[in-house]
């Protein structure tokens, strides 16, 4: 009997090779993340140019490869038959959502790597706390990783299909990404920033500003991101269906 | 003592107001090859997904070496062949089982599998790009990577050429030999007379018959032929006498029952020569599991 970590290594190989060569997924996470870093730091769209367009694209990076590659990747390996066959294995529910969660982080955390060297190459220098800037991209990874796998485990293919693409446009546009919960109507900003995308903007644009943020100010977004992530975990476990 | 590959009791499985499953009881030892059999909605994939652990019984038990279907220790003396899913579409055949060869401790070889199977190990295609009976081979060679004790198989056959079907059939009486359980559910009733040691007949969830196929198929005194469909039976019948019944049991196939004897034979002969009938698989003796099925059917409507 093989043990548990194991057959997640295996799983975790799996996803990345799968991730890797689909020209779809490559695309959502490396070629919109890098033509956003040019879009968003060469033109005045963002006031702040390139120095505020980066913690953005990161944002949208992590969102697009742990949420919505993932959702949809997933929900078209239930719908294939795949993942019923794999439920008759020895991988576990835990061995498989783990294999993909590591899988994506990892091929986020390219996604991340290009978008920071691209940055570099425009002109943007990185200031702040790199540790923590790190420490939320990952929360941020975990969050949506868990999101996407709940709604792919949940929803039919086409279902999730709409509704991960349809989510990720609405929180860059209105998620506290693109537009700021500050630039929002109040009401509106307060909603908004307890929202995952907007924690994980706002935490890593504190993170990695210059002017080093205090603890109080990035405990906010962390707390908001922790407890997406745990809720998105349990509803994951929960309701993830093999077929 | 060792328990029994698989021992199913009492098995329900209900979805919503619908009863799949009503009350199956069955067992499978080691080196028995058995064969789920049934019109289409008799039951038999939802019996294999349940003992598979893809679905939860309603009520009832599955043991398989008297664990349950959940346990991962279980899990990892089993092989899977599902009518539907057991592919990796954008996968190609060596790498989906290579992978799946990394989730258990003593997998079979992917590359001599598919080569046994009839699959160039090194094609670059994925396989969604194969046809329907290369497709039915990975998926075989999926189910036959874990070395399996107990295999289950749902409709194995289908897609596969008449080569490549006959090829399947000597490989599971080879792994039978060897020890290995086999469980399969098919329509292809020939095959079923041919390989399987038991037979369990489902209609409308029901196990309506079972036992060794001997047994099944030679019990009760019956002759069967083919003919054109909607002969008058009634001048058979004539021609037979009172001691023999005849039935259209559906269209071009007829049934009777009566002591069979070479008499009856010559009388059947007789009786198409006077009345210009080509008869075609003139059966006698017995029933053919297909008899049996579609009685069983018609006796449940």
């Amino acid at each position: 009997m093989t043990t548990s970590w194991t057959r997640t290594r295996a799983h975790t190989g799996w996803e990345l090779r799968l991730l890797l060569r689909n020209g779809e997924q490559l695309l959502l996470v490396f070629l919109i993340p890098i033509v956003l870093v040019l879009a968003l730091g060469l033109t005045t769209l963002v006031p702040g140019g390139v120095d505020a367009a980066i913690p953005k694209v990161l944002t949208i990076s992590v969102l697009a490869s742990c949420f919505t590659s993932q959702a949809i990747a997933t929900g078209f390996e239930r719908r294939s038959g795949a993942l019923r066959f794999l439920a008759t294995t020895p991988l576990t529910r835990v061995n498989l959502l783990t294999g993909k969660a590591l899988a994506t982080v990892f091929v986020t955390l390219l996604s991340v790597l290009v978008v920071l060297l691209l940055g570099i190459f425009l002109g943007w220098r990185p200031g702040g706390t790199w540790p923590l800037g790190i420490g939320f991209a990952l929360l941020g990874c975990f969050t949506f990783a868990a999101w996407g796998l709940f709604l792919a485990g949940a929803l039919r293919a086409e279902a999730v299909l709409a509704v991960a693409n349809g989510a990720f446009l609405t929180l860059i546009l209105f998620g506290g990404i693109i537009i700021a919960p500050a630039q929002l109507p109040e009401a509106v900003g307060t909603f908004v920033e307890f929202l995952p995308s907007a924690a994980l903007a706002q935490g890593l644009t504190l993170a990695l500003d210059e002017a080093a943020a205090s603890t109080a100010q990035l405990l906010i977004p962390a707390l908001v991101l922790t407890v997406w992530a745990v809720i998105g975990s349990i509803l994951a476990r929960r309701f993830f269906r093999w077929e | 003592m060792t328990p029994p590959a698989l021992q199913v009791t009492d098995l329900v499985v209900s979805y919503g107001p619908t009863r799949a499953v009503a009350g199956v009881t069955f067992a499978v030892s080691a080196g028995q090859i058995t064969a789920l059999v049934g019109p289409n909605g008799a039951g038999k994939t939802s019996t294999v997904e349940v003992c598979t652990g893809l679905r939860p019984a309603t009520s009832g038990s599955i043991r398989l070496f008297g664990r349950p279907p959940s346990d991962l220790a279980v899990r990892a003396r089993i092989g899977v062949m599902l009518q539907l899913g057991g592919l990796y579409p954008t996968a190609r055949p060596l790498e989906w089982l290579s992978y799946l060869a990394r989730l258990y401790s003593d997998p079979a070889d992917p590359g001599s599998l598919l080569t046994s199977l009839g699959i160039d190990p090194k094609t670059s295609a994925s396989t969604r790009r194969l046809s329907g009976g290369e497709q039915q081979r990975v998926k075989l060679a999926a189910a036959l990577l874990p070395k399996p004790e107990l295999l289950f198989l749902d409709e194995p056959t289908a897609g596969l050429d008449p080569a490549a079907r006959l090829d399947l059939l000597v490989a599971l009486r080879r792994l039978s030999t060897d020890g290995t359980a086999i469980v399969l559910t098919t329509h292809q009733l020939g095959d079923v007379e041919e390989i399987a040691d038991e037979v369990l007949v489902l209609v409308g969830g029901r196990l309506v018959a079972s036992g060794p196929v001997a047994d099944l198929i030679g019990a009760g005194d019956t002759t069967s032929f083919r003919a054109t469909a909607g002969l008058d039976i009634a001048t058979l019948v004539d021609a037979l006498g009172s001691d023999y019944q005849v039935r259209e049991t559906r269209p071009g196939r007829y049934l009777i029952s009566g002591l069979t004897s070479p008499q009856l034979l010559a009388d059947i002969t007789k009786w198409c020569v006077a009345t210009g009938v080509q008869a075609t698989e003139i059966r006698a003796g017995g029933r053919t599991l297909e008899d049996i099925v579609i009685q069983a059917s018609v006796d449940d409507l």
